[in-house]
């Protein structure tokens, strides 16, 4: 099992999210996060006090799956989330230990 | 403000056949009072919720409850201050410098009493939602940063030391700017530099923001400050085609120069920050539109529609200048700019009030013994000058007596921690 987390631009998220359940992803987490990487920030101005914003608003999305939709996932991901402009985000890819639902005890891939 | 014309006349018409008390009444109008119950009503709105909410979302969302507060509980302060005596002393009698406690209490502002032709009651009205919105204007230079104490009481005692002393040299009988030929129809010297110069000296006096200018400061919703920019404008009908004192020829052209002068000041700050920084901004275009309105208001009597056009494009352009860059200058933090915007633009237009009140430049005339252009920008700049004087150095001593007695700071922990919970146990999103 593996644990992908992707972070892509807040706009992208759905046509991600209809990606993923096409290719058979059942469920997944969404978080609202901050940060930057080449796309770096930008810089805002107030009746003339000017503020450099540094950490730019993304979605980090984060699921969990079994070893055989690893790499359709992140192929899925990358086609949804390309824009082909700076800031198009990261995918970063984790191995997975274990994995329970609590509801029925299930652990491992039948938890997925 | 109207109010002395209208006196001229009276006197002979009303004199002996009425009652004592109405020995000044003019016949009733019902046309004057219905329009300027009407437009003491949109005056209030201009500082409930107009004004609250531009200044509520430039400060930051921990500080936003705080400011909405201080305007609301001014608006409350000063109604009380001008019922007991703020009205007397602005009002009440015929002193050069000071009118009397008269009408202290309302003594005498009856349902039959009458101001010109309408009733005293809604002059006294109309004549209090102005000391509102005055105090309420300076809240901005010392917002995020002021004991609400400290504030309440500087408030109470600059309305009687400092505002309604300056309404009546101006707008009273026998005020001695008024008698100079002073052309101030809505209040350009008695509520914007009186207001703006107030600000700036608060400003100093309470010190800069923690982090001030260091640490961004951003405004934390300007949705809300585009909604109470947007009521000052249509509120300011009220204060300027209001203070004719009457629905008339003169209140139609004050309200059509306000609509104008206000326009072109929202283009012209947009325009110069278009060109200045590259790009046009919301905070800049709402600004401006305030900066029009502030400098047309001493004009709005007296100025013609093409003058009103360059008094609005000269105070965009100048507010401008003032807030975005002799501020950074200067280094002093009017965090909301009041005196940039207010002082700044009243100025302007209190002197441009001089210029175009010429006949031949459109105008309706110059001042009671006043023949030249010059002459009247004199008598404007005298206005002007006892205006910043007073109520720099009046101001100055009162933010100082308050500091001995309640000191004007919150502390730095309440200060980081915002306002609305440190003040007031409340937060303004609770999201």
């Amino acid at each position: 099992m593996k644990l992908v987390m992707a972070i892509i631009k807040p706009f992208k998220l759905d046509d991600v999210r209809e990606a993923l359940s096409e290719i058979g992803v059942q469920g997944l987490t969404v978080t609202e996060v901050k940060g930057f990487g080449r796309q770096k920030g930008h810089t805002e101005l107030y009746r003339g006090a000017e503020y450099v914003v540094d950490f730019l608003p993304k979605v980090k999305i984060e699921v969990a799956l079994n070893d055989d939709l690893v790499e359709r996932a992140i192929e899925a991901i990358c086609k949804a989330a390309n824009t082909g402009k700076i800031g198009d985000g990261k995918i970063f890819v984790f191995n997975l230990e274990q994995a329970v639902r609590i509801r029925t005890g299930e652990t491992g891939p039948d938890a997925l | 403000m109207a109010r002395s014309k209208l006196y001229g006349g009276l006197g002979a018409l009303a004199a002996g056949a009425l009652a004592p008390s109405l020995a000044l009444a003019d016949e009733l109008n019902s046309g004057d009072t219905a329009w300027m119950i009407t437009a003491t009503a949109l005056v209030l709105m201009m500082t409930i919720p107009g004004l609250s909410l531009f200044y509520a979302g430039m400060v930051r969302s921990k500080n936003v409850l705080s400011v909405l507060m201080q305007c609301f509980a001014i608006t409350g302060l000063m109604t009380v201050l001008w019922a007991l005596y703020g009205y007397s002393i602005a009002f009440g009698g015929e002193g050069a410098f000071w009118g009397g406690l008269d009408k202290a209490f309302l003594k005498g502002v009856t349902v039959e009493s009458m101001s010109g032709t309408i009733p005293e009651t809604v002059f006294m009205t109309f004549q209090m939602t102005f000391a509102i919105i005055t105090p309420a204007l300076i809240v901005g230079a010392f917002a995020e940063r002021m004991k609400f104490s400290a504030m309440l009481a500087f408030m109470a005692l600059w309305l009687t030391f400092v505002y309604a002393p300056i309404a009546h040299w101006v707008w009273g009988e026998g005020g001695w700017l008024g008698g100079r030929g002073i052309l101030d129809f809505a209040g350009g010297t008695v509520v914007h530099i009186n207001a703006g110069i107030a600000g700036l000296v608060a400003a100093l006096v309470v010190g800069k923001r923690l982090g001030y200018p260091n640490t961004p400061m951003p405004p934390h919703n300007l949705g809300l400050t585009v909604v109470g920019a947007s009521l000052l404008w249509v509120g300011w009908f009220g204060f300027n085609a209001g203070s004719e004192l009457a629905a008339d020829g003169t209140a139609g052209m004050a309200m059509a120069v306000t609509q104008i002068a206000t326009a072109a000041a929202a283009l012209a700050w947009m325009f110069s920050e278009w060109i200045s920084h590259g790009k046009p901004s919301v905070l800049g275009i709402a600004s401006g539109a305030v900066a029009g309105l502030v400098a047309i208001t001493p004009a709005s009597g007296t100025a013609g529609p093409m003058g009103a056009l360059v008094i609005g494009l000269a105070s965009g352009v100048g507010c401008f200048i003032a807030a975005t860059k002799v501020k950074r200058a200067l280094g002093y933090d009017d965090s909301l700019d009041v005196f940039g915007v207010h002082a700044i633009g009243g100025i302007i237009g209190a002197v441009l009030t001089g210029v175009f009140c010429a006949p031949s430049l459109g105008g309706a005339g110059f001042g009671e013994g006043i023949e030249s252009i010059g002459q009247q920008v004199g008598v404007q700049l005298v206005g002007v000058g006892a205006t910043v004087v007073y109520t720099a150095v009046v101001s100055f001593i009162l933010l100082k007596i308050v500091d001995v007695i309640i000191g004007l700071r919150v502390t730095e922990e309440q200060e980081t921690e915002g306002l609305d919970l440190a003040l007031h146990d409340e937060r303004g999103y609770i999201l």
